[in-house]
C-alpha cells in the first residue's frame, strides 16, 4: 500500500463514528460599515510604522531621494515623470544580487485592506514579480483609493488564489526578543505608502 | 490483499522525556527563566487583549473558525484528495509521509536531488516535530534556520519552548550573549539593544538568502479548492525563503487544510490577533503550485500524518486538530507562565501540547501531560477556534495509565463516597480522630490546622498548612437543631 | 420552593461554617432550606482525576437524593460547574437536576432576585473569583454585588485576580512546585490588597490560599463569602 492510500484509509478509519454534517455560522462582518475608510488605512498603516503620503505629487519629491529604483515592467509612465535617478526595469529579470544592490522599489497593488493596514499584492498590473518587491530594502507603493476596501472578506473576493500573492502590513518586524516589536529585519524596513485618487 | 488500515500514533519530538513534574522542577526553581517567562506571557497577553477587543465580531469568528475545522475534519480524505488535485494541477508535487522517518527520508531526497547541501528553513512546527533538522544533518545537508527565535534557539544548541516565540525562554542580555558566542560575523561591539540583535540576524542571513537553492517551510494553512500554502511570518525571513531558491519544499500536517480559498477571511483575521496581537501579521505569503518566473519553479508538497490520524479517531479528543499554532493558550497558561516550555518535551508546550501530544503519541506515552493544568480554564477562553481543552485534559486524564496507589486510595474513597451511610460514618470516624488532634494544635498554634505530614500528603504541607477536620461537622450541626 | 443545600463533602468534613451561614441568610431571607443527609460527593475529584468510572456512583447518589427539589444550592463554584457542566455528559437522567442546581450567588441574585442580603461586615476585604466559578459558570460580578451590598465592608481589587491560585485539586499533590510558585505568587497579590479576608466562593481554593497565607503569618483570614454575608453585626 503506498503511503498516500495508507494514510486516506487510516483517516477513513478514524472516521468511523460518521461524524455529523456541519453548518459553518458566518455571523461576523463581512462588509465594512465604517464612513471613513481612508482615514482608517491611514492610521492602521501608520500604527505599524509605514509612512503615508497622499496624491500623485508626493512621488517625485519621494523619487528625488532614490539613487537607484527598481519597477516592474509595466509601471504607469506618470508615476517615473521627472525621475533622474537610474532606473532599474525588471526585464530581464534582475538576479538577487542585483535586487540587492538597489535602494528602492516603487509598484501599485491589487488591494489594501483598511481594517487592518493591510497592502495585498497579487502580481497583477504594477506589481511585477515576489523578489521585486522583497530585495530592496525600500518599498514605495502605490495605493488607488478604490483599491481600498474595509474589512478582509472584502478583499478576498478580489483575489485569485492561483495568482502569488504577498499581503503586507507595515515594514518587516520581529516580535522574537521579549515579544517587543522590532521594525526592521529581513523585508524592506521602509513600507511608504502613496495614496492617489482615481483618474490620477 | 491490504492489511487494515487502523489509525497510528506518531514518532519524533513529541514525547517527554521526563515526566512533566520532574521536568518543571528545575525551571520553576531558575528564577532567571521565570523572570523571562513571566515579562514576555504578560506583554503579549495585555497585546492580544487588545487587539482582540476592538473587533466586534470576534465571537463570530470564533464560532465560523471552530466550525469550518470541525468540518475539515469530517471530511479530511476527500478534502486531501481534492487539495492534491488541486496542487497537482498548479505544478505541485504532492508526497505523503505515515509518519516522522518517512517525512524525513523524502525532504532528504528532495534536497539531495536538487544538488544541493545545504536549505534555508522557515519556522516550522512540522518539521521541529520530526526533528528534520537532525535528519538533514546526519545526511550531509546543513539546515539554516532564518526565524529569528528559531537563528537563537539554533545558534544556543537548544530547543524551542514556546510555539510562536521558541527563544522565549531568553532575554535580550542572554541573546546578545548566544550571538556574540556563536555567531561568526556578529559586530564585536553588539548591544543587547532589540533592534541591534534583529540588524545582526539580517547581516548574518542575507547572503544565505541570496544564494539559497533550497527552501523548507512548513504551512499554516493548505487550501484544499485552490491548491493554495499560505505562510505567515513577520520578519521577511518567510518570503525570503518563498521567494529566492529554485526548489521550494513544504512539510505540512494533514489537519493544515481549508475547504475554500474564501474560509482563509476567517482563519487570517483570527490567527494574527491571538498569536502576536497584531491586526496583521507584517507578512503573509500564499502561493499555488508553480507560477512561471515568479518564486521557485520545482514546488514540493510532503503530507504528513505522524499520529494525526490517532487523533482524528478519538471523536471527544478530535478537536485538538483544529488547532492553527497561535500559542494563546500558552501565554495565558499560569502553569506554562511557570514551568516554560521545555517542561513539557514535546515541541508542543503549554495546554495544547497537553491535549495533542499525548494524542500524537497514544497518552501511556506521555501519561504525565494531560495532569499538567490546572483546569483553570484560561485556555479555552482565549483559543480562536474554541477548543475545550480543559474538556480534552480530563478526557485524556481517563487513559491515563494511573499509579497503583492512587488508584486504590481513588476506589476505596469512592466506596466510602457512594454510601450515605458510609459517608457519615467516615465523617464521624474523621472528626473524632481529628477532634484531640485539633484541640493540640488549636492550643499549640492558635489554629486548628497541621503543619508538616508525611509522604504523600507533604506535597502539600511543604507550602501550605493544612486545615483539620472541624470540631462538628455539618451534617452534626444540622442534626443537633 | 422547595430548596435543598448540597453542602460538599469538603465543606461538611472541614467548613461547616459556610453550610451554616448559607442555612442563616436563606432563612433570614424567609426561604425554607432542607439538609438531605444522604448526600454524599459530587464525584469531581474522581471525574477530573482520570476515574470517571468511580464517579459514577456519586453522579447517580445525587440524582436520587436532589432531583425532587426545585433548586438546589451549593456554596462552590466547582462543585456546581462539576454538576452543570460535566454530569449531564456522564449520565443523561442527570440533566434535569443540574440545570437546577445553583452556586450560591446564582441562587440569590438570578433565582430569588435578591442582591441585598442584610449583611453587615465591618473589614477590609479583597475576592478571588475561582476560576470554575469565573469561566465555567460564568458567576461575573454576581458575588461582588452581593458583598458591595454589605454594609461596613470595605472591598478592595485584587491583582491578578482572575489568575489561577494554583490549587487544581489533585494537581496541587501531583504538581506541588509549579502549584507552589502558582500559589506564592497568588499569596503576593493578595498581601499587597492590606485587606484582612480574603474572600472567595470555593472553600477548597480558599484552603489552598489561606493554607499558603497561614504559612507565612500573614495574618489574612480566608472566608467563604456566604459566611461574610451571613455576618449581621448582630451576632457578632
Amino acid at each position: 500500500m503506498t503511503a498516500r492510500d495508507e494514510i486516506l484509509a487510516r483517516l477513513r478509519t478514524a472516521l468511523a463514528d460518521n461524524p455529523p454534517p456541519v453548518q459553518v455560522p458566518r455571523r461576523y462582518r463581512r462588509v465594512d460599515d465604517r464612513a471613513d475608510l481612508i482615514g482608517t488605512l491611514v492610521d492602521r498603516l501608520e500604527d505599524y510604522r509605514a509612512v503615508v503620503h497622499h496624491g500623485i505629487d508626493a512621488l517625485p519629491r519621494l523619487l528625488s531621494e532614490v539613487d537607484r529604483l527598481a519597477v516592474p515592467t509595466d509601471v504607469p509612465a506618470e508615476w517615473l515623470a521627472g525621475y533622474a535617478g537610474q532606473l532599474h526595469r525588471d526585464a530581464p529579470p534582475l538576479s538577487p544580487a542585483a535586487l540587492d544592490a538597489l535602494d528602492a522599489v516603487l509598484t501599485g497593488c491589487a488591494v489594501a485592506v483598511a481594517d487592518t493596514g493591510t497592502i495585498i499584492l497579487d502580481a497583477g498590473p504594477a506589481q511585477g514579480r515576489r523578489a521585486l518587491t522583497l530585495v530592496p530594502d525600500r518599498h514605495i507603493c502605490v495605493v488607488r483609493t478604490d483599491q481600498v476596501v474595509g474589512l478582509l472578506p472584502e478583499a478576498l473576493t478580489r483575489l485569485d488564489p492561483r495568482a502569488p500573492q504577498t499581503w503586507i502590513s507595515g515594514p518587516s518586524a520581529t516580535s522574537d526578543i521579549e515579544l517587543n516589536r522590532v521594525e526592521g529585519v529581513h523585508g524592506p524596513r521602509r513600507l511608504e505608502v502613496v495614496l492617489i485618487g482615481l483618474g490620477t | 490483499m491490504n492489511p487494515p488500515a487502523t489509525p497510528a500514533t506518531g514518532s519524533g519530538r513529541i514525547r517527554t522525556p521526563l515526566p512533566f513534574p520532574t521536568a518543571a522542577k528545575p525551571a520553576v526553581a531558575d528564577t532567571q527563566l521565570r523572570a523571562n517567562l513571566h515579562r514576555a506571557t504578560r506583554t503579549i497577553r495585555a497585546k492580544r487583549a487588545r487587539v482582540v477587543d476592538e473587533v466586534p465580531d470576534w465571537e463570530a469568528l470564533r464560532d465560523a473558525g471552530s466550525a469550518i475545522k470541525a468540518d475539515v475534519q469530517r471530511r479530511l480524505p476527500e478534502l486531501l484528495e481534492q487539495f492534491e488535485a488541486s496542487a497537482t494541477a498548479a505544478g505541485a508535487t504532492v508526497h505523503w509521509a505515515r509518519d516522522a522517518a518517512e517525512a524525513c527520508r523524502i525532504v532528504v531526497a528532495l534536497t539531495q536531488a536538487a544538488g544541493a547541501d545545504e536549505v534555508v528553513k522557515v519556522k516550522s512546527m512540522a518539521t521541529q516535530e520530526i526533528e528534520l533538522n537532525e535528519a538533514l544533518e546526519a545526511a550531509g545537508i546543513a539546515a539554516y534556520e532564518t526565524d529569528l527565535a528559531e537563528l537563537i534557539v539554533q545558534l544556543g544548541e537548544d530547543t524551542p519552548s514556546h510555539i510562536l516565540v521558541p527563544a522565549i525562554h531568553y532575554n535580550r542580555g542572554q541573546i546578545r550573549e548566544i550571538f556574540q558566542r556563536r555567531m561568526a560575523d556578529a559586530p564585536t561591539d553588539l548591544s543587547d539593544e532589540p533592534a541591534a540583535l534583529a540588524e545582526a540576524a539580517r547581516a548574518h542571513l542575507r547572503r544565505r538568502f541570496l544564494s539559497a537553492r533550497v527552501a523548507v517551510s512548513g504551512a499554516n494553512f493548505a487550501v484544499a479548492d485552490s491548491g493554495t500554502l499560505v505562510v505567515v511570518e513577520s520578519e521577511g525571513n518567510g518570503r525570503m525563503c518563498l521567494t529566492l531558491p529554485e526548489t521550494l519544499i513544504s512539510v505540512v500536517g494533514v489537519e493544515k487544510l481549508l475547504p475554500t480559498f474564501t474560509d482563509l477571511e476567517v482563519f487570517l483575521q483570527l490567527l494574527p490577533r491571538s498569536s502576536t496581537g497584531e491586526r496583521m501579521n507584517p507578512y503573509t505569503s500564499m502561493w499555488t503550485g508553480v507560477t512561471p518566473d515568479d518564486g521557485p519553479q520545482t514546488v514540493h508538497i510532503v503530507l504528513v500524518d505522524n499520529g494525526r490520524s490517532a487523533v482524528l479517531a478519538d471523536p471527544v479528543g478530535r478537536p485538538a486538530l483544529s488547532c492553527i499554532r497561535c500559542s494563546a493558550c500558552l501565554n495565558v497558561c499560569p502553569v506554562y507562565e511557570r514551568a516554560g516550555g521545555h517542561a513539557y518535551g514535546s515541541v508542543y508546550p503549554g495546554p495544547i501540547g497537553a491535549i495533542l501530544s499525548p494524542q500524537l503519541t497514544g497518552v501511556a506515552d506521555n501519561a504525565s501531560l494531560p495532569y499538567a493544568s490546572t483546569l483553570c480554564g484560561a485556555c479555552y477562553d482565549v483559543c480562536p477556534v474554541k477548543i475545550n481543552i480543559p474538556e480534552i485534559l480530563v478526557h485524556l486524564r481517563q487513559q491515563a495509565p494511573h499509579p497503583a496507589a492512587e488508584r486504590a486510595t481513588m476506589r476505596v474513597l469512592s466506596w466510602v463516597m457512594r454510601s450515605p451511610r458510609r459517608w457519615a460514618a467516615a465523617l464521624r470516624l474523621a472528626r473524632a480522630g481529628a477532634g484531640p488532634l485539633g484541640a493540640y494544635r488549636q492550643r499549640r498554634t492558635g489554629a486548628r490546622t497541621l503543619r508538616r505530614l508525611p509522604w504523600p500528603a507533604s506535597a502539600w504541607t511543604r507550602s501550605r498548612d493544612l486545615p483539620l477536620p472541624a470540631p462538628q461537622t455539618f451534617r452534626d450541626w444540622w442534626g443537633k437543631q | 420552593m422547595r430548596i435543598a443545600l448540597f453542602i460538599t463533602c469538603v465543606n461538611d468534613l472541614a467548613y461547616p461554617g459556610t453550610g451554616i451561614a448559607v442555612t442563616r441568610i436563606l432563612r433570614r431571607l424567609g426561604h425554607t432550606v432542607e439538609f438531605p443527609t444522604a448526600q454524599t460527593c459530587c464525584g469531581q475529584m474522581h471525574a477530573n482525576t482520570g476515574y470517571r468510572a468511580e464517579a459514577m456512583p456519586m453522579v447517580r447518589n445525587y440524582v436520587d437524593v436532589f432531583d425532587s427539589y426545585d433548586a438546589i444550592v451549593a456554596p462552590s463554584g466547582s462543585c456546581t460547574a462539576m454538576i452543570r457542566d460535566q454530569y449531564p455528559h456522564l449520565h443523561a437522567p442527570a440533566a434535569s437536576v443540574a440545570a437546577r442546581t445553583y452556586e450560591l450567588s446564582e441562587l440569590l441574585v438570578d433565582v430569588l432576585g435578591v442582591t441585598d442580603v442584610g449583611a453587615e461586615f465591618p473589614e477590609t476585604v479583597t475576592y478571588h473569583p475561582t476560576c470554575h466559578g469565573l469561566r465555567m459558570l460564568r458567576l461575573g460580578d454576581r458575588p461582588l454585588t452581593l458583598l458591595r451590598n454589605v454594609r461596613g465592608i470595605q472591598l478592595v481589587e485584587l491583582g491578578d485576580a482572575e489568575e489561577c491560585c494554583g490549587f487544581g485539586g489533585t494537581f496541587a499533590l501531583k504538581n506541588p512546585d509549579v502549584s507552589t510558585a502558582m500559589l506564592t505568587d497568588k499569596c503576593a497579590r493578595v498581601r499587597d490588597t492590606g485587606a484582612r479576608v480574603l474572600a472567595a466562593a470555593d472553600n477548597s481554593c480558599l484552603a489552598h490560599i489561606g493554607g499558603g497565607l497561614d504559612r507565612n503569618r500573614s495574618g489574612v483570614r480566608a472566608m467563604h463569602y456566604a459566611e461574610i454575608l451571613a455576618e449581621t453585626g448582630a451576632t457578632s
